[in-house]
């Protein structure tokens, strides 16, 4: 049937006003809220919308481009509904959370928490964003650090800052490390990525304060797709702090972070985390999905230490790398993870040796329980021109009852003879012969179960910065609550 | 202080404890003595709670309440203290952090502040010396990697911190060479006074000769068979068990 002329320009005038409805989009964006799923419309109003320069735009596009060609990977040994990644908002603009009057109208089981990780008052009215007055402001704390340390020429800023202030660093280093295509979750937060940190310390510069213990949250409202960059210059030295003991809640059930670390000459960078993403509840229900990546770069006798509690979230997927490029460089990992209920991680690191005499330590230490699981899976490879470079792997798993699962997955390759490769793996139970002994000295289980934890973390728990260390043990004992006896 | 009635106690199907009766009372040495298999070390375990054990009958009174009622760590604020014969390893922890676990848990229990770091650190130090025990090992990782005798010599400075009202030594001597046996022994009579009990469990009459009990029994087949005074034990030592039959 032939179309009459009148009909098509019916649908000329309809497509016409649809496409008008599509530029009426931008009415959408001044209030502050777009439509689910992605596009490049989306991302290009992103990048407007964060006022970014053309080649963050390009930088943007292009990732999304090579993410459209991936698959999201299954190899890890977790299993969740793959999210629909059309079903998600990209861009929320920051909300302002509720802001209480004072600490009595927290609520109280928040309150609790708070309370039992031994966290200050100051601090927990910063967590809770309960109206503080003016001479405790975080924010002026906050500022006086930053002149501080804009004396001695670091730069300690969001990420969406340094693209303005400082493009050519950013554009210089972003991506370098973990390249867009690098995987699927890396691709997707190069598009999408939200806000995150961005830290330079000039060359041979010490940083004289752990970085981000005063701005604990300060950078809260990041979102889901976080994005870090921290760049030593020769000779520096950095201890940064992300994360946060305290339960962290959150409507975005996905969580796609990218951080890039590049340690040039002599410098050093130690990264600790702590991780309590809600973990969804005791019948395995909501909780967030963290697919994390992120990887250092070590130039010549650099240093890079990466120190991880991990407690929350549904679904961990994440491996905090060290590619070991110079010569002489290091590369460490230092891991607690803990999966309890119905929790599963698959976590561990990958050591990329490439320079002569590089060497690396990796630390883990998994521990399950309710009816969790829990995977190491570590990288350990050294290429034709590392000679004479070192690796020891420790591996331990300490499980709490018999429904939950624990797996090591040691991927080793060594291409050179002058290399030396170490391995070892353990796997205990808490046993009911220690826990009788700690209750024939007066020790309640509970509390028996946490000593026990603890010693057993020690190692790595030694290695985060003193504060953090006590809240971090207190946090596992919360963690475990209830998982025996 | 403590009294036994009629105690009748299992593992799964297995009774191990067939009616045992004993009187312990203040400032008094007990010493059970037995062969092996005959329920030694199931006494003990009952009498701190290990929840292996069932009690089918019978009654432990402890400061005039039932000892079966409250759980293992209330025993132990009550003052019961048992040194293992295996006392198991915890890496990672410290002694002076366990130590120092367990006696703030006891001053918990009985609603006093935690124990002050000069207050710890001067017992830490007594102790140390009572024992002959180099400071150094206070940071060691509990148990982890001691010899059989340390292990022993460990259990003994818990009890000598902890102070406890009434301790059952389970083989406390084996494992231990001649001279640390005198050190052990010297440092649980110092502990000794007219108002805490010991109950020693023993294979040997060795241990009997530095640590002199009161009253000597001997366990068989989950029974007290016979009881007496320290001469019992030097008959066992020269007749060896047969003499029961």
């Amino acid at each position: 049937m032939k179309i009459e002329p009148k009909i098509s320009e019916d649908i000329l005038l309809d497509e016409v006003t649809s496409k008008e409805y599509e530029y009426g989009f931008t009415t959408n964006i001044e209030s502050e809220k777009i439509e689910k799923g992605l596009n490049e419309d989306v991302i290009k109003f992103i990048s407007k919308k964060k006022n970014e320069p053309d080649w963050m735009l390009d930088f943007r596009l292009e990732a999304f481009k090579v993410w459209q060609e991936m698959e999201e990977p299954d190899w890890a040994n977790v299993n969740y509904p793959k999210p629909d990644y059309q079903d998600i908002v990209y861009y929320c603009a920051p909300k302002q959370k509720k802001k209480l009057n004072s600490l009595d109208d927290l609520d109280p089981e928040m309150k609790k928490t708070f309370d039992r990780l031994g966290i200050s008052i100051d601090e927990q009215k910063r967590l809770a964003n309960v109206a503080v007055d003016v001479v405790m402001d975080s924010v002026s704390v906050a500022t006086s650090f930053k002149e501080k340390l804009a004396e001695l020429g670091i730069i300690f800023c969001p990420i969406s800052e340094a693209i303005q202030k400082y493009p050519e660093l950013v554009k210089k280093y972003i991506g370098t490390v973990i390249p867009t295509r690098d995987n699927f979750f890396s691709a997707l937060n190069s598009a999408v990525f939200s806000d995150g940190s961005f830290c330079y310390i000039p060359r041979g510069t010490e940083c004289p304060m752990e970085l981000s213990t005063y701005f604990r949250i300060n950078e809260a409202g990041t979102g889901q797709f976080e994005r870090t960059l921290v760049i030593a210059e020769e000779g520096s030295y950095v201890s940064y702090l992300e994360g946060c003991t305290a339960p962290m809640r959150d409507e975005n059930q996905l969580h796609a972070a990218v951080v890039e670390l590049v340690a040039l000459d002599s410098a050093e960078i130690k990264y600790s985390t702590v991780q309590n993403w809600y973990p969804g509840d005791k019948n395995g229900k909501g909780g967030v999905f963290n697919f994390v990546t992120k990887r250092g770069i070590c130039h010549d006798n650099a240093k890079i230490s990466w120190t991880q509690v991990e407690t929350g979230s549904a679904v961990t997927w994440k491996y905090p790398s060290c590619v070991l490029k110079g010569k002489n460089s290091i590369g460490e990992f230092f891991s607690v993870a803990v999966t309890n209920n119905f929790q599963q991680a698959d976590t561990g690191t990958k050591m990329v040796h490439l320079g002569e005499n590089s060497k690396s330590t990796i630390i883990a230490k998994g521990i399950c329980a309710g009816k969790s699981n829990g995977s190491y899976r570590g990288l350990v490879k050294i290429a034709k021109g590392a000679k004479n470079s070192r690796n020891f792997s420790q591996c331990d798993s300490l499980l709490m009852g018999d429904k939950c699962g624990s797996h090591t997955f040691p991927y080793i390759e060594v291409d050179n003879k002058s290399s030396q490769v170490e391995h070892e793996a353990t796997t205990s139970k808490i046993g009911e012969d220690q826990i009788f002994y700690c209750n024939q000295r007066g020790i309640g289980t509970e509390e028996a179960v946490a000593l026990i934890v603890n010693g057993y973390c020690k190692e790595v728990l030694n290695k985060l910065p003193m504060e953090f260390a006590v809240e971090a043990k207190k946090l596992l004992e919360i963690s475990l609550e209830g998982s025996v006896g | 202080m403590l009294e036994i009635k009629n105690l009748k106690a299992q593992i799964e199907d297995k009774t191990i404890l067939n009616g045992v009766n004993l009187k312990v009372n203040k400032g008094e040495v007990h010493a059970i003595m037995g062969p092996n298999g005959s329920g030694k070390s199931t006494l003990s375990s009952v009498i701190a709670g290990n929840e292996d054990y069932d009690v089918s009958s019978g009654s432990i009174t402890y400061e005039g309440d039932d000892l079966l009622e409250m759980a293992p760590e209330e025993r132990s604020h009550r003052g019961v203290f048992l040194s293992f014969q295996y006392p198991v390893e915890i890496p990672g922890l410290s002694v002076s952090n366990f130590i120092k676990t367990a006696i703030n848990e006891k001053r918990k229990a009985f609603g006093q502040e935690n124990i002050s770091a000069k207050e710890l650190l001067q017992l830490f130090k007594e102790k140390c010396e009572l024992l002959n025990i180099d400071k150094e090992y206070l940071s060691r990782s509990l148990n982890e990697g001691f010899s059989g005798g340390e292990k022993k010599r460990n259990e003994i400075f818990q009890m000598a911190m902890m102070e406890p009202k009434l301790s059952i030594l389970d083989e406390t001597d084996s494992g231990l060479d001649i001279d640390a046996l005198k050190i052990v022994a010297n440092g649980v009579n110092s502990l000794k006074s007219s108002s805490n009990s010991i109950i020693l469990i023993t294979h040997y009459q060795r241990l009997l000769n530095y640590i002199v009990p009161d009253f000597v029994h001997i366990l068989k087949d989950g029974k007290i068979v016979m009881s007496g005074d320290k001469s019992l034990a030097q008959k066992l030592e020269k007749e060896g068990y047969s003499f029961l039959n």
